[in-house]
Order: C-alpha cells, then structure tokens, then sequence
C-alpha cells in the first residue's frame, strides 16, 4: 500500500463527513424529516462534528443543530441534555465570524422554546460570551448575539435581570447606533423584550440613553425597524408616568403620528400602542396627547385597519375618554363615536367588541350631553344586542352591560331610551324607567310624545314589586299624568268598561 | 251708827238664822231635790258632752281650715310673683338665644349667598370655563383637522415615492430586459422582430433596443455566488450553501514539494511576520522637540529655577537693553546645509519659520540581516 493510498481513505472520510454535515443542515430546513432526523439518533452524531478540525464542518454542523433545536423543543431540550452548550459557548469566544453567528443561532434557536431552557443556556455562562460578541466588529455576529439575548430575555423577569446583570444594555444601545438596518432592528427588538418585564429594567434600559435613539429611528423607512422601536418605546412607557414622560420627553409626539398612516399593518399597530400606553397613565399625558391631534390620527388609523390592529387604537380611545369629560368630548368631537360603533357592529372577535363597548361606556359616562352623542350614533341597540346574544363571550357580556348602564344612567335623550322599554331585561329597565322619571316632569312635549309613542302604555305593562326602586319610578311617571290618561293605558281597562256596561241599569 | 251697823249685823244674823232655819226645814226637800236633779243631770253628762266635743271639733276644725286656707293663698301670692319672676328671666333667656340664632341665621344665609357666588364664579372662571371649554374643543378639533390633513399629505407623499420607486424598479427591469435581448435589433440589412417592415413605425420596443447596450458576457460564477449570499440570507439561515466555503478541502497530506524550496516553518515565519516599519516611520520627525520639551518638562519637575540670577542693585534696571548687532540684523544665519527649496521672496511664505530637516534613515542599516530575500544581504 503506498502513501497515497492511506491519504485517500483520510481524504474520503472528509469529504464524507462534509457532505453528511451539508445534507442533514438541509434535510433540517423541512419540518417533515425532522422526526426521522430524531430517529435516526442525529444528535448524537452532530456532536462530536462540532469539535471537527475542519471550520465549514463545525459550522454546518452547528447550523444543522440549530435548525433541529428550532424545531421545538423536544429537539431543543435534546441539545440541552447532550452537553452542547457549553462546548458551544467555549467556542463562541474563540472561533471566527462564521462559527460563532452559527453558534449564537444554536442558542437562540434553544433559548426560544421555554425559560427553563433559556435558564439552561444562562447557567453555562453564554450571556458573557454573548455580550463579548456584541463588541465584535462584524455586524452580522452581533446581529446573532443581539438576537439570542433578546430571546433569552423575553421569558420573564429573572432571566432579563441575568441579560441586563451581564452589561447588554449599552451595547444593545449602542447597536441600535450602528448603520445596519437589520442589527438595528434586532437590537430594538432585544430592547423591547428586556424592558417588558419590569419598571427596573425598563429604567435601566432608560438609563442607558435608549430613547433619544429609538425616537429618532421613528421616522426611519424600513417598516420592520419602525415595528420594533415602537415596540420598544411602548415596552418603556407602560410602566409607570415617569418612564412615559420620559419617552415624551424625546419629542416623539407628532413624528410617531405619522406612523399611523404607515402601509405596514403592524407598524400602525404598535404606534397605536404606543400612544395608548402614553395616554392610560395620567389626564395631562392624555391631555397632550389630545392637543398634538394624536386622537384624530388614531381615529383615522382605526377607520383604515381591520381586525387587531384596531384593539390598541379603541383601547387608547377608552382611556382618554376615562380621564376626564373634557377629554371625553375631545374624543366625540374627533368624530371617534361612529368609528368605534362601527368597529362594536362590524368586527368579528368579542375581544374587540369587548374594547370598543368598553371605549364607548367610558366615553358616555360623563354627562348627559356625553351619553347624548353615544346614543345618537344609535350603538344602544348594539349594545343591547350584544349583550342578550349567547354567543357573546362573558367578557363581552359584562362589558356591554356596564357600558348601558353607564350611558344610560346619563342619557337624557328620549328617542335613544324608547326601544329598550320593549326589548330589554328588567335590570336594564330598570334604569331605563327612571330615566323617564327623572325627566318626564319637566318637560311637557316629551311627556306628550311619550303617551302618543306608546311608552306610557308600556310602562303600565310592567310588572314591577311593590316597594321596589322600579315600581317608583313607574309611580314617579305616572304622577305627571292625569289618572284617566293612566287608568286608560292601563291594562284590562277595557274589560272593566265592558263590565260596567254589563251591570248598568237603565232607569 | 254703831247700833245702826250692830243692827244690822244682828239683823242680818238674824235674818240668816232664819234662813239657815228655812233652809234647815226644807233640808229634806232639798236633799232629794239635789239627789234627783243630780241624777238628772248626770243622765245627760255623757250626751251633752259628747255634743260639746262635736261642736268644740266642728267649730276647731272650721278655725284651722280656714287658717290653712288663709295660708294656701298667701302662699299661692308668694309663688305666683316668684315664679312670675322666673319666667321672665327664662323667657329673657330664650328671646335672647331667638335672636342670636335668628342673626346667625340670617349671617349663614348671607354668607352663603356670597359663597354661592363667589364659587360659582371661580368655577365658571377657572375650571368650567364654558366658553374656554368652548374654544379648547374648537381648537382641538381645528387641530384635529389640520393634523388629518398633514397625515393624509404624508401618506400621499409617501405613496407616490413608493410608486416613482416601483416605476424606476419597473424601468430598470425593462432596461435590463433590453440589454439581454439586444440581438434582436434590426440591421440595416435585416429589419428585426419589433421592426416590422409591414408596418408603418417600428414598435418602440425597437427604440429601446437601440438605446440600450449589450450585456457583456459573463465573467464566471465567482462573483454571483458571493452576492447571492448575503448577509441577511446568512442569518435567516435559510441555506446551508450561504456558508461561505472554500473551493476544496484542504489537503490532508503535507509532502513536501520538489524543488530547492526553503523550510516551511521560515516561509510560514516570513508570512506571519508582524509589521516592521523603518526607522524612518517608527520614529517621529520632530523628535529633537520632543526630547527638548521632555527635558524642560523633567527640570520642572525638578524644580530648577530657570530665570537667570539678578545682581540686587537697582543699578542696572534703568538701562536699556542694547541687543548684539548680529541679532538685530534681518540676515539671519541659515539653520543648516547650502542647499533651499524655498522661494527666496519671503512674502510668497506661507509660514516665517524655516523647513525642518529630516534627516534620512539608510535602509541598508535597518534591513540588514533581517531581509527574507537574500539579495540584500550583499553589501
């Protein structure tokens, strides 16, 4: 046997194991054979590969691991307990560019299925050599590194503490500085998912001089960027009135209206929520909100998007109205009671009705000249509707009943009150009646119209307890009427004429 | 007169000793008359004295009755001014205590009429302001309206960007497309496709054509593949061809090479070797200033005076300096060597100070010994 002979087994072997590398990275790119991958023990085989003397093959090889731990997380639970991480993240400090975007997929791909394994991966020390590859020069292995943080963080509270604790925070920052769209958008990302837990971490991230960053990016082109830092900026702001002032503080206010008009769904979506996690927190945020047009735009944005993208826009509409009734009228004013009755009568999801029946009870709970403007748009019998029908989810059913209640408890605007004394249930007629008691005795034309509509004889017809809130009002109604008018509407009155006519004696 | 009363005396005497005899005869009668009328009389006693004591009872009883009555309405005359007295200070009292309510009263009903006022004034000034309220509503939706037609403005303003860029895009595909199918221009000899020699124009597209430049041909697949895997479609990880890899494997085997080749060790030392500037650009240029300003920084360091010493007298501070005549001469020495590159009218000079002179390294000396290439080495 000569030399050449022995080097060619070697060389074989290489080339095999390439090509077995290559093959299975592409047979994980299709869900289908990942079962038969698992059968066929491929993690085991994977392994010793990644410690291979040739780069390409400890690359594919971490690139096809990746992709199976991407899978779910059987597969991502089977990488854990093969002891890869760590050998991955030993590597991760001291390989090349393409080797360590490899290996920072890897731990992404584990690190999203559940925080135990994101758990897992921080117990191997990866978030300091993922942070180390924050600093590296090539923009695509902090893409990697930027991407895998934020998927270990977005879990929960302990393991974003454990992001933050490794020093993430100002290189994220400084990230989002660099010129690349795609890091920049990855570390917004990130950003989002750490501050999304907590007040603290939400301060930290603050503290680190992220917003004047994101809000200058507002009003950059790529719509996928825009998604994230809005993201992000609503991420900061929900948690408690000085983050939120301080994300207005960064003057985001008019730019981030343009947003709404945005042609990507989403984009429009995370302004609205934005703008709604600025406005719930206090009357003057609101306030400001309101002075800048921003409920005009949201109206606006909610007319022009279908389905879940108008929740956060109805959302911010009900919190503004709650705050207080001048608020409450800037929003009527804004033409915002038809766009949110048209979302209650045409969307298809109780949780949407749900907000926008919500939006609109805040909206007509102030004053009567409010509940007016509510129930001109004829959204009462929607309402009302919503809240008998039985495929109403219970959400949906609570919140439309307190949303009747409160306009009704206002609402001075007979023709909006009439129908309901035909079709609705004796805890709404309830309140119903006694808003007819309370303004029949003073205004003599609706008294007139009430008799000539027939309310006064539907009103006989009610049986109420004696003694109970209804049969006084039913009392206080009939008191603004002569006896004859009531006694004449009242049931069985003609049988008692027929009878008198029966016992009459002619003399 | 002594017979008189003696007379009498004894006429009296006898006259009581008649009576006495009188009264002696009649004894019997008497005795039984006593004894009957004492019978008699004690045989009412205990009637007549039970009447008296019914009378004394009677009659007392009217006397204390009436005292008692006298009494009651002396007592009655006494209690009515007391209590008459009484019931004047009481009364004073509550008049009294009326009025002071009824002021207070009237005070609460004019203090809060003023209250009244004054709030509803505040209220209507500062928080209700209905016409602020009015005005506020007016202008929001006046901002309302103009922020609507701004956003619509941008919208548009963005949509027609969109479609400039997708026109452009649409353009340049044509463009590429009539790069590609350039053959198909018509000759002067042969019309082509689009010039139909039936019709009376040739069909734009011809136009184009003409316009437009052939493709060149391809220069090989090198440079495609390196573009088609980019950056983004690395990290989608979407391939397992954006790996960037090398033609082939590396060789297994090392043999070595035929040939009068030098070690593989020198030529991987010659390889890696790091950076080795010359002395010339390792050093700075100005590196006298540098040592001089180290030096002075040192001497300060060390706190060397460096004012020269004056003698005390006040002898010399009135004369004036007389500078040598070598000094004050405009024709200074030059710095060093014959030969200037410098325009000689020092009007034309950017800067009065005179040319540095870098002294040049000699190659020779830094290299020697240290050259890959042997040639060198022969001095």
């Amino acid at each position: 046997m000569s030399q050449r002979q022995v080097l060619q087994v070697f060389e074989q072997y290489q080339k095999a194991r390439t090509q077995f590398v290559q093959m299975v990275a592409e047979l994980a790119t299709r869900p289908q054979n990942i079962e038969t991958l698992q059968n066929a023990g491929v993690m085991s085989l994977l392994r010793p590969l990644l410690l291979d003397v040739v780069p390409t093959i400890q690359q594919t090889a971490a690139l096809a691991l990746g992709r199976l731990a991407n899978y779910n997380d059987d597969l991502a639970e089977a990488v854990v307990k093969g002891d890869i991480l760590p050998q991955l993240v030993y590597s991760l400090a001291e390989q090349n560019r393409f080797y360590k975007k490899a290996a920072a997929f890897v731990l992404r791909a584990v690190g999203k299925h559940s925080p135990q394994l994101a758990q897992a991966i921080v117990d191997c020390g990866a978030l300091d050599t993922l942070v180390i590859c924050l600093e590296d020069f090539d923009p695509g292995v902090k893409e990697a590194a930027a991407w895998a943080l934020g998927y270990i963080a977005r879990h929960n509270t302990e393991l974003s503490q454990a992001v933050v604790d490794a020093g993430a925070i100002p290189l994220l920052v400084l990230c989002i500085q660099e010129p690349e769209i795609a890091l920049k958008r990855i570390a917004a990302s990130a950003l989002s998912d750490i501050s999304k837990h907590s007040p603290e971490l939400a301060q930290t991230v603050v503290d680190a001089g992220a917003i004047a960053h994101l809000a200058q990016m507002i009003l950059n082109p790529d719509a996928k960027l825009k998604r994230q830092v809005l993201s992000a900026l609503s991420q900061i702001a929900k948690h408690s009135v000085d983050l939120a002032e301080m994300v207005v503080e960064a003057e985001i206010f008019p730019v981030v209206l343009t947003c709404l008009k945005d042609k990507d769904e989403y984009v429009k979506k995370n302004a609205c929520t934005l703008i709604r996690e600025i406005a719930k927190h206090t009357p003057e945020l609101s306030q400001l909100i309101v002075n800048a047009g921003g409920v005009a735009a949201v109206i606006d944005c909610i007319g022009s998007s279908k389905g879940n993208i108008r929740l956060p826009g109805i959302m911010m509409l009900g919190y503004v109205a709650a705050h207080s009734e001048n608020l409450a009228m800037a929003v009527i004013i804004s033409k915002g009671v038809p766009q949110l009755s048209i979302c209650l009568s045409e969307e298809p999801e109780d949780h949407i009705k749900a907000a926008a029946a919500w939006a609109l009870g805040q909206l007509g709970r102030h004053t009567p000249e409010h509940a007016r403007a509510v129930a001109v748009t004829n959204t009462l019998p929607v309402l009302l509707s919503l809240y008998m029908s039985a495929e109403s989810s219970e959400d949906l059913q609570l919140k439309s009943k307190k949303a009747i209640k409160n306009i009704l408890q206002k609402c001075t605007y007979l023709p909006a009150l009439e129908p309901f004394l035909y079709d609705a249930p004796p805890n709404i007629l309830k309140h119903v009646v006694g808003q007819f008691s309370k303004v029949l005795p003073h205004d003599s034309k609706a008294r007139r119209l009430f008799v000539t509509s027939g309310g006064l004889k539907k009103v006989q017809e009610i049986k109420a307890e004696p003694g109970s809130l209804l049969q006084e009002y039913i009392n206080s109604i009939n008191n603004c009427y002569p006896e004859e008018i009531v006694r004449y509407y009242s049931p069985g009155y003609s049988e008692t004429l027929l009878q008198r006519v029966d016992s009459y004696q002619p003399q | 007169k002594e017979t008189d009363s003696n007379n009498f005396g004894e006429l009296q005497a006898s006259e009581a000793m008649a009576t006495l005899a009188k009264l002696l005869s009649r004894s019997d009668f008497l005795e039984s008359q006593y004894y009957f009328r004492n019978r008699a009389v004690d045989s009412v006693r205990k009637f007549e004295n039970d009447a008296a004591v019914a009378i004394q009872s009677w009659f007392r009883g009217c006397q204390v009755r009436a005292y008692i009555r006298h009494l009651n309405r002396v007592v009655t005359i006494i209690q009515k001014w007391w209590r008459s007295y009484l019931g004047r200070k009481y009364y004073q009292l509550i008049v009294e205590a009326a009025y002071y309510t009824m002021k207070m009263n009237l005070y609460n009903e004019m203090a809060v009429r003023i209250q009244r006022r004054w709030r509803g004034f505040r209220i209507r000034k500062y928080c209700f302001n209905y016409y602020y309220l009015k005005e506020y509503l007016r202008a929001v939706s006046e901002t309302n309206d103009a922020i609507r037609e701004a956003l619509e403005e941008f919208a548009e303003m963005k949509e027609r960007e969109e479609r400039k860029i997708l026109l452009e895009l649409e353009e340049k595909q044509k463009d590429y497309q009539a790069r590609k199918t350039h053959y198909l221009l018509s000759t002067k000899q042969i019309s082509g496709v689009y010039n139909s020699p039936f019709r009376e124009h040739p069909d734009p597209w011809e136009v184009r054509l003409q316009k437009a430049k052939p493709l060149e041909h391809r220069k090989g697949s090198a440079m495609k593949s390196k573009t088609a895997h980019s950056l983004s479609s690395w990290l989608a990880c979407t391939s397992a061809r954006s790996f960037p890899r090398s033609a082939s494997l590396p060789p297994i085997d090392r043999k070595r090479c035929q040939g009068p080749f030098r070690d593989i060790n020198e030529v991987l030392e010659q390889r890696y070797k790091p950076l080795e500037p010359t002395l010339r650009v390792s050093e700075p240029i100005d590196h006298l200033h540098v040592a001089r300003e180290a030096f002075k920084q040192e001497e300060r360091m060390r706190n060397v005076q460096d004012k020269m010493f004056l003698p005390f007298s006040s002898y010399h501070k009135k004369e004036t300096y007389i500078p040598m005549i070598h000094t004050l001469s405009t024709y200074d020495s030059p710095s060093y060597g014959q030969k200037y590159f410098r325009c000689q009218d020092p009007k034309k000079w950017i800067s009065d100070k005179d040319f540095q002179t870098v002294l040049p390294s000699f190659e020779l000396f830094s290299k020697y010994g240290k050259l890959y290439s042997k040639a060198g080495q022969i001095v």
